[in-house]
């Protein structure tokens, strides 16, 4: 395998791994506040489907991702009531929400625009475009200088490839998911709301003691868990893909689960996980690379499921344990 | 302290809460321009209309029976076991191998066959998830979700490399041997001089069905591990305390759980597509949470929660095929049912115990 191709694997890696981050750290403070969320999948999808459709219809971008967000905060907030308010079974309510999710943007998608449950195809500025960083070579060098962008970055330098193909030229919703992950960390381990945050999914009754309120707490993680969730599946249709498709999400809010799981819970550690299953997604795209890499033929069916069985194995804890927040999935009853 | 009788707990919380789905269903039937009551009178029409509908609902109704009967004895014991799609899947595999590997004279031979080869499958998909929870205290919920997904790479590997047969390019089995055909209840009905639907998948995997209803019921009701098992559900600390092994409970009833789930494979691979294909469990696995939450866990509530859930399927069915409707509508009554009838419970139960208490206060009340 070659440098370019490697950094096209790696590329496409970037990429792949931005919606499960983004889930995987929403995932990240909704189970550190106590509350079992397996509805991530349910609110990608319903933002991916709302994201798009609005993007067609009003022709921007940036409205369709306020939609789709809204979208998420609305399931989240179901969420939140099943959980919080009705103390519910966290668990029961994700498995409903996902049913709802995935019945309802087909419903919606084929009285909205008779395509067989889609949206149609965007197109210009109802898609996110890449982003051209400085200095790196982009679509608008190849156009002025009138040659294919593939045959100028054939031309170019390791690092100058390094930097254009890899590091430049992603949609700006890539570079926010990357630059979530130190602020999660710095959310979480830096300031009082995350110190309460942290405390309210280990020990609610001591949180409620010091006088502060655990359901208000526990909906402000519900929140920022629709943002997220609302940013990974406008990314899955606007900037990944150019729309919206029946199912579009394909388990990804599952994997991100199983990253959160990967990850132990951690930011930084969400990330490399994170990283890590988008490179096995990417390398089942690549049947070409896997063949090289591999001295075996390596089954493409084991190469999907390796994020699962990678999980399973963490938490048997055979590779260091898997210890979950303690109030993980009760609700927390006030003391009368 | 009961603060409701039970009738109220069996019967209105449920009914309340899936005529509170019902609504918001008619809702979003009005919302994409189609006539809810229409749709309604379509839907029952359909599955329970014509001794034709009768078969598809009671097909249905099948498969959510046994996912329901799983999902049910795992949760006797507190396990959340929402890996019935997977066991399911492995299931199929099970009673697949089983038909292809003689060439079966007659059904009544390969039933037997079949439903433990099903059962083996899906407990053994059941066991390492069942088995991590037991001793290294790993999530179930988590490691059951990680086997569906693994099962159904598992199956498509088998389909696609092993099991098609060669110049196929169908990922699917070979067709069984006609030797495992079961009788289908127009077989069945025909004996007694009852007509029915000759078309409709429904066959003598609803009666196995039946039958595992009892036998549940009697394992959880009526026998020593069904007692410990309880006990274990209800506390563990008390069940330790008894001398009931935690480990025996949780892995005992996974693979009792997973075992259900796999012997549905004899209605949907064997009773019907005769051969196996992708993605044959189709949901049921996750049906069948739906279908124990509002059964009560109890066997004749799960009964009667399936035969609703394969009316709905049926009954979704015909809407997509006599009005613009997408089957998509069934995924969101499914839903909808699983958020009232069991995350929303208590939206539905705080207010009516409210009713009672004030009733009986005033009772009192009127009694001093």
């Amino acid at each position: 395998m070659d440098f370019s191709t490697l950094i096209q694997v790696l590329d496409s890696t970037l990429r792949l791994a931005t919606p499960l981050l983004l889930a995987c750290l929403a995932g990240l403070f909704s189970e550190r506040s106590g509350i079992f969320d397996i509805g991530l999948e349910a609110k990608m999808l319903i933002s991916a489907f709302f994201s798009a459709a609005v993007a067609y219809t009003s022709g921007s971008v940036w409205l369709g991702l306020l939609a789709g967000v809204a979208a998420s905060m609305v399931f989240a907030f179901i969420h939140g009531l099943a959980s919080i308010t009705f103390r519910g079974n966290q668990l029961i309510s994700g498995v409903a929400l996902n049913f709802l999710a995935s019945g309802m943007t087909v419903l919606i998608a084929q009285s909205w625009f008779q395509q067989g449950g889609r949206t149609p195809s965007l197109i210009g500025g109802a898609r996110f475009e890449g982003v051209e960083l400085p200095f790196a070579i982009g679509p608008s060098d190849a156009a002025a200088a009138g040659r294919p962008l593939n045959e100028m970055l054939s031309e170019a330098g390791p690092l100058q490839l390094f930097y254009s193909e890899l590091i430049s030229g992603h949609s700006i919703l890539v570079y926010i998911a990357l630059a979530a992950v130190p602020a999660t960390w710095w959310i979480l381990f830096r300031t009082r709301f995350g110190l309460r945050l942290r405390a309210v999914g280990e020990n609610p009754a001591a949180v409620d003691t010091a006088g502060i309120s655990v359901v208000g707490l526990r909906y402000a993680a519900i929140g920022i868990v629709g943002i997220l969730c609302g940013l990974a599946g406008a990314y899955l249709a606007t900037g990944l893909q150019a729309g919206f498709v029946k199912d579009m999400t394909a388990g990804r809010g599952y994997i991100a689960l199983a990253a959160l799981i990967f990850a132990k819970w951690r930011p930084w550690h969400a990330l490399g996980a994170c990283l890590l299953f988008g490179l096995l997604q990417a390398l089942a795209l690549r049947t070409d690379v896997v063949e090289t890499l591999f001295p075996f033929k390596m089954p493409v069916q084991l190469l999907d499921s390796l994020p699962y069985i990678l999980t399973v194995v963490i938490l048997a804890g055979f590779v260091g344990k898997a210890i979950p927040p303690r109030a993980g999935g009760q609700p927390y009853v006030k003391e009368r | 302290m009961d603060v409701m009788p039970k009738w109220a707990d069996v019967v209105l919380v449920p009914v309340v809460s899936l005529l509170l789905a019902m609504v918001i269903s008619a809702l979003v039937i009005l919302g994409i321009g189609e006539d809810p009551w229409a749709a309604l009178k379509l839907m029952v029409q359909g599955s329970f209309g014509s001794t034709y509908g009768w078969g598809y609902t009671l097909f249905y109704a099948t498969n959510f029976i046994f996912t329901g009967l799983a999902f049910a004895v795992a949760s006797h014991a507190s396990m959340f076991n929402i890996g019935a799609e997977g066991q399911a899947t492995l299931g199929g595999l099970g009673v697949a191998l089983v038909c292809l590997a003689l060439p079966w004279p007659h059904w009544a031979l390969a039933l037997p066959a079949a439903m433990v080869g099903g059962a083996l499958f899906g407990a053994a998909w059941a066991f390492l998830p069942a088995w991590l929870a037991a001793k290294r205290g790993s999530h179930i919920v988590i490691t059951t979700i990680m086997f569906n997904f693994i099962g159904a790479a598992v199956l498509n590997y088998m389909l696609v490399n092993v099991m098609r047969p060669a110049g196929s390019m169908d990922p699917a089995s070979a067709k069984f041997p006609d030797g495992t055909n079961l009788p289908s209840l127009h077989d069945i009905l025909a004996v007694v001089g009852i007509p029915f639907s000759k078309s409709a998948p429904a066959n003598l995997a609803f009666i196995i069905a039946l039958i595992a209803c009892v036998v549940v019921w009697l394992l959880i009701w009526r026998t020593r591990f069904g007692f410990e098992l309880r006990a274990y559900g209800k506390s563990e600390s008390a069940a330790v305390y008894a001398g009931i092994s935690p480990t025996k409970i949780i892995v005992v009833a996974m693979l009792i759980s997973g075992g259900l789930a796999g012997m549905m494979a004899v209605n949907n691979v064997m009773g019907e597509a005769e051969r196996l294909v992708l993605n044959s469990v189709e949901g049921a696995g996750f049906i069948g949470i739906a279908v124990a939450l509002m059964g009560r866990n109890h066997p004749l509530g799960i009964l009667l929660a399936a035969i609703l859930f394969g009316f709905l399927y049926q009954g979704g069915a015909e809407l997509a095929l006599w009005m613009s409707i997408p089957r998509e509508l069934i995924v969101v009554i499914q839903g909808l049912v699983i958020l009232f009838t069991g995350a929303l419970d208590n939206m539905v139960r705080m207010p009516i115990e409210k009713i009672f208490l004030a009733i009986r206060r005033s009772k009192q009340a009127a009694g001093e």
